[in-house]
């Protein structure tokens, strides 16, 4: 299990990955896997209105590492996902835990062809 | 080549029986009854929809409705850009008559919506998320509901100024016969509905809409013959921003908002001064702040102080979703776009009613997705 961001040539990076940097266009020939890091809240919902097979109330927020030290040309990199709790802030520090499934796969408009999509994933727990 | 515009309606929006062939078909037969056109007449006929395979399980609309409105052999094409497919059908109706492959050009917008539940309905629009986003449970509202935090928080603007927008869109909804919602709320009621995506409630978002609307479009020089009051397109632009959302550089800078307005401003050597009124595409309140920033009415940050002052009432400076924008007329996907230019040709040849405000150019805004795709549209009165 790994939460990898891309990186192109000119040290551009994204979560999640794509072919081509959305920035510049180049090929992102390398990544980083962010599981191990920590990261901090920049902002955060909770939503008490969810499509089916998804928690109820869903705590979600986007959150930013700090990649500085990598010595790119970004410095940071964002991610979403859930939250562990209801219990957050912004500027709360957070660290990527896994969990199997994030929603049910067996329902709603993807559960007849769930294979399309990766329902594992990482949410974000308060430290 | 100029191009006009000779011609527009719109279904009642709400909770309909009738299914979708029927909207786009009775929206389309009005609108050229509205500018006294044949069927036979109409070259290009493009339609705006979605999802009527998700909601409906039916395909192939285009060619159905040029069908039963008994305008072939005419090009038929349907037009999918989310939420934005009814500007994206402005553009393509634009092209097709700019470019001269068409002299007369229909568009007809709408969707089906509201016989699926709110969970299902949430889940269809869902999934133009990034699957990295998706099978975490976002929704359109969701990515709301993190921007409104961000931008009260960020630019210290009270909660209040976002209930203002529902409210003033709900009192220009109440002019407005054909909006989903003909009635107002008090700032108590927006503020103390549920909450559906904190720090949002129940009054910040547009409903589940079935609904259907279009305008015809010709040569400036045929609308000169043949019609009596028209408008013309004068600038449009359309842009892309990340299918990601939390990977725009800025949370609150909606980057299609910008580049499309500016594409359409240059295109109509104009500028956010020279706007009367304008359509925005509040799907949530905090997008209409987003919004006037974009088109560049507002600086980052500070068009909240614009609901707070009055300046988009309908008796303000910038009259704003005099229409009652999606707030309170509602929001089927494919139509919403194309209703909000029937709302800006209907201020500008003066057929707007209770609505009318003074208008010789106007805007309107349609942002598909969270902002993903948007067309800005630009027109002017016809002389």
């Amino acid at each position: 299990m790994s939460l990898d961001a891309g990186i192109c040539p000119n040290g551009h990076v994204s979560y999640p990955t794509h072919p081509r940097c959305p920035d510049c266009g180049e090929s992102q020939e390398e990544s980083v896997d962010l599981s191990e890091e920590r990261a901090e809240v920049v902002t955060w919902t909770t939503s008490t209105a969810t499509p089916p097979g998804v928690r109820e109330p869903n705590t979600l927020a986007i959150v930013e590492f700090d990649i500085s030290h990598l010595d790119l040309e970004d410095t940071f990199v964002r991610a979403l996902g859930q939250v562990t709790t209801g219990d957050v802030a912004t500027g709360d520090v957070v660290e990527p835990v896994y969990v199997d499934e994030l929603r049910d796969p067996d329902v709603g408009l993807k559960s007849a062809n769930p294979e399309s999509t990766e329902w594992g994933g990482y949410r974000w727990d308060p430290v | 080549m100029g191009v006009a515009v000779i011609g527009a309606s719109m279904t009642k929006f709400g909770q309909r029986d009738a299914w979708l062939q029927e909207l786009l078909s009775q929206a389309g037969e009005e609108c050229l009854d509205d500018a006294g056109v044949t069927p036979k007449a109409v070259e290009h006929l493009y339609v705006s929809n979605m999802a009527s395979g998700e909601f409906e399980g039916q395909g192939g609309v285009m060619n159905a409705l040029a069908h039963d409105l008994g305008v072939l052999p005419a090009y038929s094409e349907r037009v999918d850009q989310t939420s934005s497919s009814g500007g994206a059908g402005i553009y393509e109706a634009w092209q097709s008559v700019a470019s001269g492959a068409s002299e007369m050009t229909l568009l007809v917008g709408g969707e089906k919506m509201t016989h699926k539940t709110t969970g299902q309905a949430t889940d269809i629009i869902a999934s133009i998320t990034h699957p990295a986003e998706y099978k975490h449970g976002v929704t359109l509202p969701s990515f709301a509901g993190m921007t409104a935090r961000h931008y009260l928080e960020r630019f210290d603007a009270p909660r209040e100024s976002l209930a203002r927008v529902a409210v003033k869109n709900h009192r220009n909804g109440v002019d407005n016969p054909n909006a989903q919602f003909q009635k107002e709320i008090t700032m108590e009621k927006a503020l103390e509905s549920p909450i559906i995506a904190d720090p949002l409630r129940l009054y910040d978002f547009c409903p589940i809409t079935d609904g259907s609307a279009a305008m015809l479009f010709t040569t400036e020089e045929r609308a000169k013959e043949i019609a009596d009051e028209f408008a013309v397109i004068s600038g449009i632009g359309g842009a892309t921003d990340t299918h990601v959302v939390h990977e725009r550089d800025d949370p609150t800078t909606m980057g299609g908002v910008v580049e499309s307005s500016q594409e359409a401003y240059e295109m109509a050597g104009l500028g956010p001064d020279d706007l009367d009124v304008v359509e925005l595409h509040d799907m949530f309140t905090i997008l209409e702040f987003l919004q006037l920033e974009g088109i560049g009415v507002a600086e980052q940050g500070t068009a909240w102080e614009l609901a707070m002052d009055g300046t988009t009432q309908k008796d303000g400076d910038l009259p704003t979703n005099t229409s009652g924008g999606l707030k309170s007329k509602g929001h089927p996907l494919g139509a919403s776009g194309v209703a909000q230019g029937v709302e800006i040709y209907e201020q500008l040849v003066g057929e707007a009613g209770p609505r009318q405000v003074e208008a010789d150019t106007a805007l309107a805004c349609n942002v598909g997705g969270f902002g993903n795709c948007v067309i800005t549209t630009i027109m002017e009165a016809g002389k």
